[in-house]
C-alpha cells in the first residue's frame, strides 16, 4: 500500500515491523497506536458500516466513539486501544465472510 | 395563567402526554428534572409490546393493543414533524423458550386471555425448525418461540428526542434542569421548584415516574410505585443477525444488539453489576450462539417504575381535582395511548377511553 496520507509522522527510533492491512503488508513502528499508524500509513477506510455500508475511520482516537474497528485475531476491536505488534494481520471487520454467517 | 397544562416529568411519557394535549391546541408547560434523575426513558429496552402484558387484566391488554396499533400513524406523525425516524418496526416479536415445558404453558395462558379478548390476540407458536427457518441464527438449545404479530419494537432514544423537539415545534415549553418541590391549589394550580421557579397552570398531570413516589402524597395520590433494575449491554454494531425482537435480545435499526434484561428488587440504584451482566450474556448467548463473538461496547442499569400489580395507574385526585397521576412500566409501548386517547380522558371528552381498571381504587388505603 502506498504511503500517501494527509497525515504526518513524528520522526521516532522505533524499528518497522511487517503487519497486514486488508491482504496488504506495511511497515509501521513497532509499538506505536495502531490506528494513527494506520492513517499516517494511507489507510483511509478502517471498515464499512454493517447497516448501510459507509465508510469508516477513526473519529476520537481515544476509545470512546467505536468508528476506527478493525478485525485483529479474529476479533472486532478499536484500532486506536492497540498498539502495533510484529505480524499483526488487520481485517475491515465482517468482510471476510461472504454472507455473514458467521460474525 | 401561563398553561392550561403543568406537566411533570419531561421523560418519554410525560411529553407524550404533552404532545398529544399540544396537537389539540392546549397550552402545555413539561417540567423535566435534572442530570440525577432516575431516567427510564433513558435506559429502556424499547419494544412496542402486547404478549405477556394483561395476562390477570384483559384491559391492560387491550389497551396495550390500541396503542400498538396506534404506533405507526404516531410514529409518522413525529417524523413528519421532526423530520427523524424513530425506528419503528412492528413485524412481530418472540417469547423465546428454551423448554417445551414452559412454552406450552405459556400457550395455555396466551389461549385463556385470547378468549377474553374476543379472539384478537395473533399469536403462532414456532418449534425448532419453524423458529430456525425464521431466525437463522438460534441456537440449539432453544426449544421454540411464541411469534405475536401485534409486537415490535422502536428507538426509544429518537422517540425521546423527537417528542422533546416536537413538542417545543408545536408551542410547548419544557423546563429542563428543574426539581418540583410541592403543589398548591389557591385557585389555579401552583407548581414550585426548588430553584424558585413556579409555573401556574388549570390541571396538573404528574408523569415523573419513580418522582412520584415522593410527589405524589403531596397531591393526593397513594402513588405506590417502586424500582425495578434491569441490566443491558449493547455490542457493537453487527449485520444482520436478529430478525424479530423478544425480550432476551433485540437489534436496533442502528445495527447494535441490545441485550436485556434483569429485575432486580434493589430500591434506587441504577448501577451495573458483574452477576448481572454476565448472565444476561450468558443467556442472549444460549439463544444466539453468534453473539458469543461480538463485542460489548456499553452496559447500564435502569429503573422500571412498577405498580403493586404491574399495571399503569390513571387516577385523578380526590383532594386536588385537576391533577392527574399517569404512570405506568411500559412507557414507549404506550406513548401512542398516552399521545393519542389520554388526552381525551384528561379533558373528559365523551371519546374518553374507559380507565377505570387502572384507578388508584384498586390499591388499599395504606
Amino acid at each position: 500500500m502506498k504511503t500517501d496520507s494527509p497525515f504526518l509522522e513524528l520522526a521516532g527510533d522505533a524499528p518497522r515491523v511487517r503487519v497486514w492491512f486488508d491482504g496488504q503488508p506495511l511497515d509501521l513502528p513497532a509499538g506505536a497506536n495502531l490506528a494513527a499508524a494506520l492513517l499516517a500509513a494511507g489507510v483511509q477506510v478502517f471498515r464499512h458500516t454493517p447497516v448501510s455500508g459507509a465508510p469508516r475511520a477513526p473519529f476520537c482516537m481515544m476509545g470512546a466513539c467505536f468508528e476506527c474497528l478493525v478485525e485483529v485475531g479474529g476479533r472486532v476491536q478499536q484500532a486506536c486501544m492497540l498498539d502495533v505488534e510484529e505480524g499483526m494481520r488487520i481485517a475491515r471487520p465482517h468482510e471476510a465472510e461472504a454472507d455473514h454467517a458467521e460474525l | 395563567m401561563e398553561a392550561d397544562y403543568a406537566v411533570i416529568g419531561g421523560g418519554v411519557v410525560g411529553l407524550s402526554v404533552a404532545w398529544g394535549l399540544l396537537r389539540r391546541g392546549k397550552r402545555v408547560t413539561v417540567l423535566d428534572g435534572d442530570d440525577g434523575s432516575f431516567r427510564a426513558s433513558r435506559g429502556n429496552f424499547g419494544l412496542v409490546w402486547v404478549q405477556s402484558k394483561g395476562m390477570k387484566q384483559p384491559r391492560y391488554a387491550s389497551w396495550s393493543q390500541q396503542s400498538a396499533a396506534a404506533w405507526a400513524g404516531f410514529a409518522a406523525e413525529l417524523e413528519d414533524g421532526t423530520g427523524r425516524s424513530v425506528g419503528l418496526q412492528q413485524n412481530g416479536g418472540y417469547d423465546l423458550h428454551f423448554s417445551e415445558e414452559t412454552l406450552y404453558a405459556t400457550v395455555a395462558q396466551y389461549d385463556a386471555l385470547k378468549d377474553k379478548l374476543g379472539g384478537n390476540y395473533p399469536y403462532e407458536v414456532l418449534g425448532r425448525n419453524a423458529l430456525s427457518r425464521e431466525e437463522p441464527h438460534i441456537g440449539p438449545k432453544v426449544a421454540g418461540a411464541i411469534l405475536h404479530h401485534q409486537d415490535g419494537h422502536a428507538n426509544p432514544l429518537r422517540l425521546l428526542v423527537s417528542l422533546a423537539d416536537d413538542v417545543r415545534r408545536l408551542g410547548g415549553t419544557v423546563l429542563n434542569g428543574k426539581t418540583v418541590t410541592g403543589v398548591s391549589k389557591p385557585d389555579a394550580f401552583k407548581v414550585q421548584c426548588s430553584d424558585g421557579t413556579t409555573v401556574t397552570a388549570a390541571k396538573v398531570v404528574l408523569s415523573a415516574g419513580l418522582g412520584a413516589m415522593e410527589l405524589g402524597p403531596k397531591l393526593g395520590f397513594k402513588a405506590p410505585v417502586r424500582p425495578q433494575r434491569g441490566q443491558v449491554l449493547i455490542t457493537e454494531k453487527l449485520p444482520k443477525l436478529i430478525n424479530r425482537p423478544s425480550l432476551i435480545a433485540r437489534q436496533v435499526d442502528e445495527g447494535g444488539i441490545q441485550i436485556g434484561a434483569t429485575n432486580e428488587e434493589v430500591g434506587l440504584d441504577d448501577s451495573v453489576t458483574q452477576p448481572g451482566l454476565s448472565g444476561l450474556a450468558a443467556e442472549a448467548i444460549a439463544a444466539y450462539p453468534a453473539l458469543a463473538r461480538a463485542q460489548l461496547v456499553r452496559s447500564w442499569g435502569a429503573l422500571r417504575i412498577l405498580s403493586p400489580d404491574g399495571l399503569p395507574i390513571y387516577q385523578e385526585s380526590p383532594e386536588m381535582p385537576g391533577a392527574y397521576l399517569v404512570t405506568c412500566h411500559s412507557g414507549i409501548t404506550l406513548a401512542a395511548a398516552h399521545a393519542l386517547f389520554l388526552p381525551d380522558w384528561l379533558e373528559g371528552t365523551a371519546a374518553a377511553p374507559d380507565l377505570e381498571v387502572f384507578s388508584e381504587d384498586r390499591f388499599p388505603v395504606s
